[in-house]
């Protein structure tokens, strides 16, 4: 069995591509430190010592969803405890208390699909904060938005993202991919973006020179070939359009969500696995991120050795996952973020939402 | 080949964790195959009233303080019947340094013990059985020979915490000295009496002074042939008057890693899912540990110093599955009573 190892090792020394099997392959493998020095080699020869991360502010404007997928413990129903639909004015006051960091760079907005706001709604959102805070960057909407907003609206994709990009946005969240697959779709979120919906966002953005992220949802009812078919997806139309900049694995946390009660949260060992197959696999991005509100600070430190440069930012206010359960803080501070990074003998850059360097922290 | 100090030291300085993990995992692979151990056993506090006040304990009360107690012989009887019951074939009794307690009331309690149980009873911190020498007036070996034939099968290695004396006088000045703890060792193994042997990082030490501590383990070791297993905990910073932040768990890791290369002549390298939480406890096992210890139905020292992790058996067995390897109950002498 060691030698289908050997020959993997040896392509991944060579620069050459991994196949579907060697993907599968590398789920079976139970030599963690192995599978995370391989990654690893890859990270350093790509990226070399550089740790991204953000000081950023998360903003979900609504909880209101007419999805309610049955992984999600924050979206709910429009008369559900705990619903709530912000103002303009409300999100000003969000981002205005962000902005007492004078670090502040950016913000990161996703939300639910409101079953009765416009597309207009939307833009207006943007744009107003686009004018009134010019040096934030603004990241927002997933694939699964943006094929809301052109459903709404009534409007193609590309009209959609163009009109969003007028307003000033700057990228689109990688969220929403969950797995790739029709077959889990329709088992956990069918009224939402198909796989091939999702992917088509992603290749419209690019087209029109909006870059995005990609993610990937793991640890629910996805098979581990799911999982290598979902990061062969994105890898092709990475090769088409080269414009996803980071991957996110996302190990799925099952408190307070439909599925909580069958499925048990990841462990570590197959966290660390997934990053480290990821990174391996997807050849063609360039960023791998250890996302540490779902993974716990300790374990996203950990990460950075099994192939990650990236591990998001401050936040300001997490809730999308703390309503799941996670028990990562809400916010780190950057100086914390500085530290898990120069702990590990590792260059900490600030950077904006397309991976500009803002600061080199050395 | 054997790893001096200098050559750990520029090893642990040129290679990242996964190079040393890597190291460590194929001498774990290599000796353990893919067999996974812990134990079931319960933990039982006798007494947190300790006139030694160390700084970075959180669980010593002064004797006059409200919450502090001492079990009577009855209590103690009836933890260990629950941990019988539950199915612990061991128990670790560990208490504070109690001036009102005589060695018979040690002596007693094993018997009582043994009288109606059959369980293991692997107890004491080499610190505790200095301290009832001393207050006994007996030696060390006298000491340790009345507690074996009163029934003591074997001590635990806590209390070592870093065997230098120089972080030892910053930590614990009141503790046993690192020659003590390494002599209290000694004399056990010398009467047959086997142990356990542990560090403790994350005090400010430097990493010289773990290889160090290893280093003196290992001679001890060599000599002797009485440990074990090797465990490693991470000081825990919250409640205490030493403070200080946590060690990361990459540094944990890291000198994980280590221990399996340089004692290679201790079997087992226990990684501890009770300071690092069950996610990085998870981790160890492919960074050289080839055991969990124990399921333990009562952890005070820990507890109270602010981590407080629980653990079934059916969770232990699941982490350990989810490594690829054989989750496997054992007794205190690592022989495998059960896998699954
Ligand atoms: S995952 Fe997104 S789309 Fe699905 S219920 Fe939650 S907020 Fe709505
Ligand atoms: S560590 Fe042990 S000796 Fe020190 S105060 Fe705590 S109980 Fe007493």
């Amino acid at each position: 069995m060691f030698g289908t190892f050997t020959e993997i090792e040896r392509k991944i020394i060579n620069d050459k591509r991994l196949s579907r099997e060697d993907g599968i392959k590398l789920f079976s493998c139970n030599e963690l430190s192995w599978l995370g020095a391989l990654a690893d080699y890859v990270r350093k020869k790509k990226c070399g010592d550089i740790v991204y991360y953000n000081v950023n502010c998360h903003v979900n404007l609504t909880n209101i969803c007419t999805s309610l997928c049955k992984f999600c413990a924050f979206g709910r129903e429009e008369n559900a405890k705990g619903a709530y639909a912000m103002s303009v004015d409300e999100v000003i006051a969000v981002v205005e208390d962000a902005m007492n960091d004078p670090n502040m760079s950016g913000l990161h907005i996703v939300s639910g699909l409101h079953p009765s706001w416009t597309f207009e709604k939307y833009l207006e959102i943007i744009s107003i904060l686009h004018k009134k805070f010019p040096n934030l960057y603004i990241k927002g909407f997933t694939g699964v938005e943006i094929t809301h907003f052109a459903k709404i609206s009534g409007k193609p994709i590309k009209n959609v993202l163009f009109e969003l990009k007028e307003a000033g946005l700057q990228a689109i969240a990688g969220g929403g991919a969950e797995i790739l697959s029709d077959r889990v779709r329709n088992l956990l979120c069918p009224k939402k973006a198909t796989a091939t919906e999702w992917l088509e966002v992603a290749e419209v953005a690019h087209s029109i020179g909006i870059k995005t992220n990609a993610s990937m949802l793991y640890g629910h009812i996805e098979t581990l070939e799911e999982r290598v078919d979902h990061l062969i997806k994105l890898r092709d139309l990475q090769d088409k359009t080269g414009g996803f900049q980071t991957f996110i694995p996302f190990p799925f946390l099952p408190k307070n969500t439909v599925l909580g009660k069958e499925v048990k949260q990841t462990s570590m060992w197959d966290d660390l696995r997934t990053m480290a197959i990821s990174r391996l696999m997807l050849d063609n991005f360039k960023n791998i991120k250890a996302y540490w509100v779902m993974l716990t600070v300790p374990v996203a430190q950990v990460a950075l050795n099994f192939g990650a440069n990236d591990i998001d930012g401050t936040i300001h206010k997490e809730t999308i996952l703390h309503d799941a359960g996670a028990t990562s803080p809400r916010s780190l501070k950057e100086d914390e973020i500085i530290k898990i990074i120069h702990d590990i003998g590792r260059v900490p850059a600030a950077c904006d939402c397309n991976f500009n360097i803002l600061r080199l922290i050395n | 080949m054997r790893l001096n100090k200098n050559e750990s030291i520029n090893l642990i300085n040129d290679s990242d964790l996964l190079k040393l993990g890597k190291m460590a995992d194929d001498i774990r692979r290599h000796k353990f195959s893919n067999i996974t151990t812990f134990i079931i056993d319960r933990n039982i506090n006798y007494t947190n009233i300790c006139q030694n006040e160390c700084d970075f304990c959180a669980f010593f009360r002064r004797k006059n303080q409200k919450s502090a107690y001492l079990l009577s012989h009855d209590e103690i009887i009836e933890k260990v019947h629950e941990a019988v019951e539950a199915g612990a074939t061991q128990v670790m009794i560990q208490g504070g340094l109690n001036p009102e307690l005589g060695l018979d009331y040690y002596e007693t309690m094993l018997r009582l013990i043994k009288k109606q149980f059959n369980i293991t009873i692997h107890s004491f911190t080499a610190t505790e059985i200095q301290y009832f020498a001393s207050r006994e007036g007996i030696s060390i070996l006298e000491t340790l020979k009345r507690l074996k034939a009163a029934g003591l099968d074997s001590l635990p290695g806590g209390g070592a915490e870093i065997l230098v004396d120089e972080v030892r006088k910053k930590i614990s000045p009141k503790k046993i000295s690192s020659y003590d703890w390494l002599n209290v060792m000694k004399v056990a193994h010398d009467i047959g009496m086997k142990s356990t042997a542990t560090m403790v990082i994350g005090f400010g030490e430097t990493m010289e002074q773990r290889i160090e501590h290893m280093e003196k383990i290992r001679n001890l070791q060599d000599e002797t042939g009485g440990f074990r297993a090797f465990i490693m905990w991470s000081f825990q910073p919250g409640n205490t008057k030493l403070g200080g932040e946590k060690v990361s768990s990459w540094d944990y890791m890291k000198t994980l890693a280590l221990s399996r290369i340089y004692l290679d002549n201790i079997e087992h390298i226990q990684g501890s899912w009770v300071t690092q939480g069950e996610r990085i406890g998870q981790l160890t096992l492919g960074f050289g540990a080839d055991d969990l210890g124990s399921i333990m139905l009562e952890e005070n020292v820990v507890r109270a110093a602010g981590t407080a992790y629980e653990m079934s058996i059916q969770k232990m067995v699941d982490l350990i599955k989810n490594t690829g390897n054989i989750p496997a109950q054992r007794d205190t002498e690592y022989n495998i009573l059960k896998t699954f």
